[in-house]
Parts: C-alpha cells; structure tokens; sequence
C-alpha cells in the first residue's frame, strides 16, 4: 500500500509537467490497440495489475533507461547465480527494444539502483522480471516510436524501431537516445504492452551464448572472491564449534600480537580475526579456534533414527490438498515410508562478503546473496542502523542453489566492519564453515497409501509429509549467523506453517495425476534441529521421488508400461508431451534391458504451474558393490516461451547430475552435539568417473506462451527416475535416499 | 621474504611468507583471479594451476615450493580478445553454469592434453577425478576438453607444414 501512494504521488506530481503530458498522450497513442475504455470511469481503488514485477516497480525507467549518447541500460532485481539470467534478460529487452543484445548493459540486484525483485528464487526470474523488461522494452519502444511521429507529425504506424533508431518511411532516422530528454521514460506503465509476435522474433528463441562465460575462463574479475577493493583487508570467522555452543573463556592477547594482525573482534559468541594479508587472517583464525573454549550441549536429534527423530516433532498440521475421501476397505494397493537426509548446497566456492562502513556512517555491502533487499533489511536491523544507510550490492558468487551462506557472509563483514570501521573488511569462508553452517535442505519423511481401481487407474491416494519449513531466509536479524551469535542477539524467528500455491515442504507434494479421492497433509515441524532454508526445489525432490516412485509400483500393480499408467492419469496435455517426447527419445520399451542395467522413468510440473518435465534414464547396477552409475538420461522439458533454449539445456543438464548426486551419494552427518559431514571426503558427491556418458535435454517450445522457469524442474523426477531405475535392476525398491552402495548391495542381497 | 616466481612466463618477485599457500600469492599478490579457493585441502580442484606442465593444487602447495618452476594459471592460456584454444572451447560449448570450477578443470586439461593431445572419454574422466563441479556442468567440460584437443590439432597441422616447408 505504501509503495502505490508513493508512485501515486510521483505520477500526479510527473503529470503536472507538460512534457509528461505528451508523454502520456505518447502512452495512450502507442497502446491504442486495446480496446477502447468506457470514457470516464472512476477513479479505481486499486492500480491496475502490471506484467512480472512491474507491479511492484510501475515506473519504465526503473527497469529501462537510455542516455543521450543512445546508451541502453537495464535494470533488475534479479542476480546470476551460475543459472545464466543476464543472457534471456538482455535477449527479452533487445527483442522488444529492436536493438541487438551487445548494446544493452544489464545491472543487476543493487539496493541503490534497481527495483526490488525479493529473492532470485524458485525459478521465477523468467516470469517476474523477464516479464517486467520484455513489458517495459515493448512500452519504450513505442513511446520511442510515438516521439518521433510527434516531432516528425507523422502518423506513429508508419514508424519503425531499428538499430537503436526510429526510421520514416521516407528515409529519415533519429536515434533513441536524441528521442529521450529529461524524464521522458519516468511514466507508469501500462497494462497492455504491444508485444511482438513470435513470428517477428529474432533474438528470442536465439542460442545465444552466455555474456558471462568469457570473463569466466579468461580470468576476469568474474566473482565477489576476485573484487580487491581499495584498503580491503582480509577477515576470517571463528564460529562455534556446534549450532548451541557458547564461548566459555578466550585469551586473545597471543593472537592480536601475530603479524599482519589488525584486530581480534568479539562481540557474544561471534569471534573474527581481521589482518593485512589473506593467509596471515587464516593463521590468526586458526589460533583463535585453538584459544577459545565453548560449552557445547548435545542436542542434536539421534541420526541412526532420524526419520522416528523427524516425526516425533510434529507440530501443526496442515491439508494441502483434498479431493473426494480417500478410503481403502480392501487395504492400499500400495504403502511406504520415503525418507530423505538432510542435503546440503555445497557450492564449490564457499561464501564471501566485503563491507565497508564509511566515515559518514553509512555502510557498503558486496554479496553474492538472492536477495539484496531483505539482506539489507536484516543487516541493518542487526546494526541498529537506519536501512538508508546500508546499501548491499549483489556480485556473482560461486553457484547457488538456494539459501547458502552468503547472507551471513555479508553479515559477518558488516558486523566486522561497523567495529573496524574506514576499510573494506573482506570475509571468505572456509571449507569447513560453508559444510558445517550453511541451511540445509531439510530432512523429511513421506508416507503414502494408494490403490488402483478395477480400471487400472488410480482411485484413492493418502499422502503425509513431515517437514520444516524450508525457508528461513533473511529480512530480519535472526536470519543471520552473526545476528544470532552477536552479544544482544537476535533470535531466530520460528517459521510457521503455512501453505499456499507456491509451496514449500509441501511442493509438489500434490500429484498432477488425475485421482478422485485424495488428501495430502503437511505435518508441520517447528524445531529446527539442524540450519536448514530453501534448497533448489524446496520439497518437490523428495515429494516427487515418493510420487513418482509410487506411480512405478502402482503400474507393476496394474500390470501397465510405467509411461502409459502416468499418460492414462494425465489431463494435462502439455504434461503428456513431455512425457511422450522423453519416452520416444529415449527409445522407452523398444530394446531390451541389459542384466545389470535398469531403465527408469518420471514426470512432474515443478510447483504443478510452473515448467514440465519427464525424464528416462538408464543406469548399471554393479552386482558385487552396489554402485550405480545412470548411463544415459533422456530428458523433455517445457518452460514455455524458450528465450535461450541452450541455457534451458544447461540448466536442465545441470539439474539432472546435481540431482543424481543427491540421489546416489548426499547425505548430512552429525553427532549428538555436531556436524560431522565437514568436507568433501565426508559429504561426496558426483565425480567424473560416476557421470552418464551422455544427458539429453529436448526442448518443446512454446513460442508466445509465458515463461515457466527452468532452474530447478528437474530436481524431483531425476531422483525418482533413478530410484525407478535401481528398482528395475535389482527388482527392490529402495525407500531411503541416499541410494547408496551400502543400501543397493544391502537390497541385492536380501 | 622475498621470493622469484615465475607465472605465465614472466618472473615476480613476491614478498611473503614461505609457507604461505601458492593460491593466496596468485591471487592476491600477483592479482591473478583464475585460480580459485574452493576447500584449502586438496579436495575439489578449483585452484588448479600446472607446475612445470603437471596438473598441482595450489591451495596446498606451499610458496617456497614453487620458487623457480613454471608455473601456469589459466591467465597463461589466453586472453579474453585473443583465447587460447581450451578457452575457445570452453566458450564454444558453452561449458560453464556458475563457472567457479571450471579455471581449475582447464588446467587439469591443459595439463592432460599437454601429455595425451587426442584422450579418450577416459582419460578425460581420469585427469579430472580430483576436480569437483556442483552445478553439474561435467557432460559440457567433457565436450570442451574434446573440443579443445580438435582446435589444438587443427592449429598445429599450419606449423609443421611450415616446419616441413622450411
């Protein structure tokens, strides 16, 4: 609400001027393809709804500007996580801009430049702010168009945008940039964009290639890690040895004498070591790990029972979804419990932040945090600082996947740097910290019932999940690590449970699947033993994996190829294409299975509206140890309109070995007091030698349709066509993720 | 103490501790943002670099070590206007998601195509064993590193003609 009575004072205020007059009779001209409104309608008590999140930011200049010199620039509140979004973010514009994807600089996430996206989350970039700049784009160009009808009295249709010009018919041209004057783009756009049709389009649906990548393997100063700032000096964190540990006694003075030593801070439980040089820090750090003593509880849950452990911490209880009532008189068809660990990001850099407090008292923030709004919101909250004064940057970090520790990273530099003040205080993570303290993707049970009726098809279906909340993200103190450690801390704000159309332990928990009488329940857990916030899919990995493994054990039930039992309960046509495409390409059920091997295959609609995906993958299961390597995955993919088909496949290729990983190897370990799972050697995953020989992403494009995301679509039924595939093989089902060599050979030999 | 390196061809005279990891005086010292910290324990790769043309992890490599041997980060590969030919394909292939890792498995395939110009599925799958990727870009770093032999071959065919002809 306060947003719109600022952006309604701004426009009245713009309206009075007359050049934002023309403008808005510009506006009205360039959109006179809708249809006429009724003339003097009240005035509405609500703004209209805009495209993506244009909504949120209604101005064109928060998302479009252009100089005098005819310099493009683009604004979002978006940031590239390794997921590739500057590239479709540039492509939306220049299509619509009718100006090649070279001439448009792309800013992404800054508190002090571009609109406030929330968090680059849940594969909605495409929808929110591509939508937003494709609108946007679209509106420039025709206000462009209408400037230049207006100077060159012409009418605005015979007017065309090229080049970063707008040409006459009879041979005269005006750049863009001599178009704009002033706050000729600062107008409120409209809900009806002048969209160019696919027919029209020619870098949407383009292979172009990524803008990062050439930075990326030359060297270039490509992440937060590579910013050497003026000053900076290097900090490191000592944290507590366990989640609950306080600091018991410390004799700093050995420490503060080391060389290169600028300050030893402590404040609470937080220690940090700040020093000239990068390994002097990490000598000092370690020193400092060795002089501090903690008092440390035990009060982990017991890991040999975890799935007991989860489920005796029921709390609330939630209905997801309900439908006719589930019923079994004669008993399931089928009942299980799945269960999966704890998993963590485990980016292969750990976290980084810089922060600066200036001689002003205002503070800058470098991070390669998903949302630099909230991040902003929590760090000042933390300092006791107005949030003007605190300014976050987005920069690049190693990839993401979700929640990791860069939002703490960032708060770990301005906690140190508002006590170290007039240099940039930079703070890398180690190893070890990224593995013991980042949130994790949340352990969680699943229990299913379902039958099959005499038609072969689905009729009853009872689902049950136990699950944290999977968000625990920032916009408040007690987000933060150093916000929760510091002296006069900030507790951690208890999620609650809450279930709406987006999901989150429940993602995905629903099936597409036409069944008559269901009822999926989230049983909520409001203890969080173990960090753990949004991982790539939230719930809709292991949700999926127990879906989609239950669909393989209904169709053996029903006697029925596991493709054909899914399209027999699929209403959803795009959701049947995929699954045809990925079964044709695959080659399903034309050869014959080798011994050893196994084929698997599954289907989901990330959130259940958002991108579709089927796989089919072939895997060899070694007899004597149990490994499993997936040979070959066949996948198809719809994310609606594809603006850089190649980045839909890298991103889907990606997801498919990362969910491989989670499947085959990943798993947290901890001890009644601590975190065991530290480094790589004791948390693995996916190796070269345990890659596919081949992974293929088919795309099924819908050229103007909206865009659907793709970043995290194939997380679920990757785990589920494997653990289809194993089951295949080895003729038992596996319930428990990791399928681990332990568990396959456990399983082969029963 | 002052210490001579000698990176990407060129020497440097480097003030620092001797046993300070290789990793921190690339890239903080010498600016040199390629190699990249990811575990500081020899596990995941991403602060390869090749000494004296063999595939080492700089991040456990201590400075003194590395006084008068050749070192090469992927700076030393090409330049971003004129690429050498791993980065060209790497670019080609569009082998990078995050990207974080891929400096170090460049130099894990300098190191192998350095030895072995024409390896084989396995041999790439062997070279880079000790390199970790997250983002699940193996199956693109794997067309790169094929890629990469191609153009090496392609653009050694012109110098032996030459050579033969001289």
């Amino acid at each position: 609400m306060d947003t719109f009575n600022k952006a309604e004072i701004t426009r009245r205020g713009l309206l009075a001027g007359t050049g934002a007059l023309v403008v808005s009779f510009s506006v009205a001209n360039a959109l006179a393809q809708q249809p006429a409104q009724p003339p003097a309608a009240p005035a509405p008590a609500k703004p209209p709804a805009l495209p993506g999140s244009l909504n949120t930011d209604r101005f064109l200049d928060s998302w479009i500007r252009i100089d005098a010199d005819g310099k493009i620039t683009v604004f979002t509140g978006k940031v590239e996580l390794g997921q590739g979004i500057r590239t479709p973010l540039i492509q939306v514009a220049a299509e619509e801009l009718n100006v090649e994807p070279g001439d448009i600089e792309l800013i992404t996430a800054d508190t002090a430049r571009t609109p406030d996206e929330g968090f680059t989350a849940g594969s909605q970039s495409m929808q929110n702010s591509g939508t937003a700049i494709r609108n946007a784009a679209a509106q420039v160009r025709e206000l462009l168009i209408g400037q230049a009808a207006t100077r060159w009295n012409l009418p605005a249709d015979q007017l065309k945008a090229e080049k970063k010009t707008i040409v006459s018919p009879d041979g005269r041209s005006i750049g863009y940039g001599e178009l704009v004057a002033g706050e000729f783009l600062h107008v409120e756009a409209q809900p009806q964009s002048r969209l160019k049709t696919p027919d029209q389009f020619s870098v949407i649906g383009r292979d172009l290639q990524r803008v990062d990548i050439p930075g990326k393997v030359t060297g270039g100063v490509a992440y937060i890690q590579d910013l050497r700032l003026d000053g900076m000096v290097h900090a490191r964190v000592v944290r507590p040895p366990s989640y609950s540990a306080t600091l018991k006694n410390l004799d700093a003075s050995t420490i503060e004498a080391m060389p290169g030593v600028i300050s030893v801070v402590r404040d609470g439980n937080f220690l940090a070591v700040v020093a000239e040089k990068e390994y002097q820090a990490i000598k000092a750090m370690r020193a400092l790990e060795q002089a501090a003593e903690w008092d440390e509880p035990a009060n982990l849950p017991d890991q040999a029972i975890l799935p007991a452990e989860l489920v005796a911490m029921e709390g609330d209880i939630g209905t997801v979804a309900e439908s006719g009532a589930p019923a079994f008189p004669n008993g399931p068809t089928f009942e299980a419990t799945f269960t999966r660990p704890y998993i963590m990001h485990g980016s292969i850099g750990p976290s980084c932040g810089i922060a600066i407090m200036k001689p002003d008292g205002t503070m800058d923030v470098w991070s390669h945090t998903q949302g630099v709004f909230p991040d902003r919101e929590a760090i000042a909250q933390m300092l006791g600082l107005p949030e003007d004064r605190v300014r976050v940057i987005h920069v690049e970090g190693s990839g993401c996947y979700g929640h990791n520790g860069a939002d703490d990273a960032a708060a770990d530099a301005a906690l140190i740097a508002a006590k170290v003040p007039g240099r940039p205080i930079r703070v890398q993570w180690m190893r070890e910290q990224e593995h013991m303290w980042e949130p994790y993707g949340p352990g969680m049970v699943t229990k299913i019932k379902a039958s099959v009726g005499p038609d072969g098809k689905i009729d009853n279906w009872a689902y049950d999940l136990w699950s944290n909340s999977h968000g625990t993200r920032p916009g408040d103190a007690g987000s933060l690590l150093a916000g929760r450690t510091k002296g006069n801390a900030t507790p951690l704000k208890l999620p609650k449970l809450s279930i709406n159309p987006n999901g989150n332990g429940d993602r995905n928990a629903d099936p597409l699947y036409a069944i008559p009488n269901r009822r999926i329940l989230w049983h909520f857990l409001p203890d969080m033993p173990l960090r753990v916030s949004a991982l790539r899919g939230l719930g809709a990995q292991p949700n999926v994996f127990s879906i989609e493994s239950t669909m393989d054990e209904l169709a053996i039930a029903a006697k029925t190829d596991p493709v054909e039992f899914r399209l027999k309960h699929l209403t959803d046509n795009r959701a049947a294409d995929v699954v045809k495409l990925a079964a044709e390409k695959f080659g399903w059920g034309r050869n014959e299975v080798p011994r050893g091997h196994g084929v698997g295959f599954a289907f989901a609609r990330y959130k259940n509206h958002a991108a579709y995906l089927a796989i089919a993958l072939e895997l060899e299961v070694e007899q004597e140890t149990g490994r499993v390597r997936v040979i070959r995955a066949v996948s198809a993919i719809d994310s609606g309109q594809a603006v850089n088909p190649d980045g839909i496949r890298n991103q889907t290729e990606g997801g498919i070995l990362q969910s491989i990983s989670w499947t085959l190897y990943e798993a947290v370990t901890f001890d009644r007091t601590r975190i065991t799972s530290t480094d790589w050697s004791s948390y693995p995953i996916m190796r070269f030698a345990s890659v596919p020989d081949t992974v293929e992403v088919h795309i099924i494009d819908r050229p103007g349709t909206p865009f659907l995301g793709t970043g995290e679509a194939a997380q679920g039924p990757t785990s589920a066509a494997v653990a289809n595939a194993v089951r295949n093989a080895i003729g038992k089902r596996l319930f428990d993720l990791p399928l681990t060599r332990e568990r396959v050979k456990t399983a082969i030999g029963a | 103490m002052t210490i001579t390196l000698n990176v990407n061809g060129q020497n440097h005279q480097v003030d620092a501790e001797p046993d300070t990891p290789l990793l921190y005086v690339l890239r903080d010292d010498l600016e040199l943002n390629a190699a990249k910290y990811g575990c500081g324990l020899g596990q995941c790769g991403a602060c390869t670099i090749m000494i004296d043309g063999k595939a080492a992890l700089s991040c456990v490599t201590p400075l003194l070590v590395a006084e008068g041997r050749e070192i090469t980060t992927v700076e030393g590969l090409g330049t971003i206007e004129n690429p050498g030919p791993i980065q060209q394909a790497f670019i080609e292939k569009q082998s990078a998601q995050c990207g974080y890792c891929i400096a170090g498995m460049m130099m894990s395939a300098a190191a192998l195509l350095k030895h072995n110009p024409k390896p084989s599925d396995d041999d790439i799958r062997s070279a880079l064993r000790t390199n970790l990727c997250r983002c699940g870009t193996h199956m693109r770093i794997m067309a790169a590193i094929k890629r990469a032999s191609e153009l090496m071959e392609q653009a050694a065919v012109p110098a032996a003609t030459n050579r033969s002809a001289g």
